[in-house]
């Protein structure tokens, strides 16, 4: 009797600890502390489970925590920021899979126990269904961000109509199971359809595509917490998925936006196919590209007033960050005001190079948005763009045939001059040529993007 | 439907809510963060999980329940450890120099 109220109330305390920990991750400093208050929420909320009438035996649980444990401190511990794209994609697949066991075995219980009804079926249906497609799908993400998938899209004939057959199948499953609670194989059948539809979704879009995909991915295994707290009449499991439901999707709207895509476009469109456009952007970036020596950019950094660094993936990619901090320090010391300028999708998911920076020693507060730092660019002496491309593309904002106008960009071209640190002369991940690298306030520096920053670190210490 | 289920829908509006308002203050750069925050969180269900487990519905229910309280706290353990990781990285300039510009 008194675990009857008082298991609900201590949900109770942990939702509130949970909401309060969402609020204080609006601003860096009351972030971690805000985080320490949900972990203690979740353990109230977890003790207070165990008291639950239900539970009979605690061996099988001992066991799963034990596991969970030893699995979770090295992807807590030991994965690198770098990786935490796939680090993420991984555990959106662990929550769907617990979901989705979860609504089968209580599926199995009451096909056992002869009390399914359709309402509490309709929850179970929407549970497993969202949660295996999430599986899947994400595990689809993970292995093109690890690499043991090709990140190119996949794409072959009627995908599309395939795709939305299933789809289509997947519901008309879920129907029949809501009007025939009894109907065992046809919920065995929607698990298969589901888990195929993360597959095919999830194999046609691209290897730049995928923070859209992720925080779809993150939204669609909150609904699937959403439908478990309906199909077992739980609260915290209705709010906490809600919460991650529309942070799922704010996430995912951002992202669409910051690439000037519609999530349709993003998951029926398969960008790295486009041709036919970039034909006539090519045509505007005419003209010579002047290269700067090493020592001629560090001098011209070692004078300046006010730089910023715009990172792109390629720094990232060769493991640059401390270089850059490094020479934003010596800018510094110098005298000069350094910022970096980050663009929402720089990484390869939702402030992944805010993380990359900071952990390369970067104040947060050096790292600046795209809205806030754009309008700075115009009293800026020199910007230093490294391993980015698309994202600094003026094309976007000029020119109507290609195929990245209407993108938000850093408006890099208002600078007084440019320093641009690329690996050789190739096109960016959209295969668009870039207006920038031929502007004549532009110098290309040539070569990986961390021994080039090593290079000019040396000659500014020596100026 | 029951009234249980209209409360739960209750529930669920003003949650989704609750949700879209908090989340649209957190800045581009805590994003990351936020992902493996909601991540750590959304291993709550392990509660579901649990009372899979220890319920004693036959072996089939008690193995997949077991598989999914690993899952679950897998994703609580690993989620709050690498969020409060990365929250640590996060700091303000330490001198107090003057920066002009923006905020």
């Amino acid at each position: 009797m008194i675990t009857n109220t008082f298991i609900p109330l201590a949900y109770l305390l942990s939702t509130f600890l949970f909401i309060i920990a969402l609020r204080s991750l609006s601003k860096p400093e009351t972030a971690r502390r805000g985080m320490q208050l949900a972990a203690f929420g979740m353990v109230v909320a977890v003790v207070a489970t165990l008291f639950n009438a239900k539970i009979v035996s605690y061996e099988e649980i001992l066991i799963g925590v034990v596991i969970g444990s030893i699995l979770g401190y090295p992807l807590g511990m030991w994965v690198p920021m770098t990786a935490m794209p796939q680090r993420i994609a991984f555990s959106h697949a662990f929550g769907a899979l617990a979901a989705t066991l979860v609504g089968v075995g209580e599926y199995y219980i009451g096909l056992k126990a002869g009390t399914l009804a359709s309402g509490q079926v309709t929850a179970l249906g929407l549970e497993v269904l969202l949660g295996s497609l999430t599986v899947t799908g994400s595990f689809m993400a993970f292995s093109k961000l690890q690499g043991i998938l090709p990140g190119r899209p996949l794409i072959f004939p009627f995908q599309n109509t395939l795709n939305l057959l299933f789809l289509a199948a997947a519901v008309a499953c879920l129907i029949w199971i809501v009007m025939v609670p009894t109907a065992a194989p046809v919920f065995a059948t929607m698990i298969g359809i589901s888990l195929l539809i993360g597959i095919l979704f999830v194999i046609r879009i691209g290897g730049a595509d995928m923070p859209v995909v992720i925080s779809l991915l993150n939204s669609y295994a909150g609904l699937a917490a959403v439908a478990t707290g309906f199909a077992i009449n739980n609260n915290i499991l209705i709010i906490v998925g809600a919460l991650d439901g529309a942070s799922g999707m704010i996430l995912s709207i951002a992202m669409s936006k910051a690439m000037n895509r519609s999530f349709t476009n993003v998951i029926f469109g398969g960008f790295g196919a486009v041709s036919a456009a970039s034909d006539a952007s090519s045509v505007a970036a005419s003209g010579e590209m002047s290269v700067i020596s090493v020592e001629d950019a560090a001098l011209r950094l070692a004078y300046a007033a006010r730089v910023i660094i715009v990172p792109g993936y390629g720094l990232a990619v060769s493991q640059a960050q401390h270089q850059a901090r490094e020479l934003a320090d010596l800018i510094e010391k110098r005298g000069g005001d350094v910022k970096f300028a980050i663009h929402p999708v720089a990484g390869r998911m939702p402030g992944h190079m805010n993380v990359l920076l900071a952990e390369a020693n970067v104040p947060y507060d050096k790292l600046i948005d795209m809205e806030d730092i754009n309008e700075h660019f115009s009293e800026t002496d020199v910007v230093v763009v490294i391993g980015a491309n698309d994202v600094v593309n003026p094309a976007a904002l000029t020119n109507p045939a290609s195929p990245i106008y209407g993108m938000p960009v850093l408006k890099v071209s208002d600078a007084k001059s440019i320093i641009v640190l690329k690996r050789g002369q190739g096109k960016g991940f959209s295969g668009v040529e870039n207006d920038l690298f031929v502007n004549p306030k532009t110098s290309m520096l040539y070569g990986d993007a961390r021994q080039s920053l090593i290079d000019l670190n040396i000659q500014i210490k020596n100026v | 439907m029951s009234a249980i289920t209209a409360i739960q829908l209750f529930v669920f509006l003003l949650a989704g809510f609750v949700g879209f308002q908090t989340i649209s203050r957190i800045p581009p750069l805590l994003h990351t963060p936020l992902m493996a925050a909601t991540n750590a969180i959304s291993g709550i269900s392990l509660v579901a999980s649990l009372v899979l487990a220890g319920g004693h519905h036959g072996t089939f229910a008690t193995v997949l329940g077991t598989i999914a309280v690993a899952c679950a706290t897998t994703n609580i353990v690993g989620g709050f450890l690498i969020t409060d990781r990365m929250l640590a990285m996060f700091r303000k300039t330490e001198n107090t120099k003057n920066t002009a510009g923006s905020k």
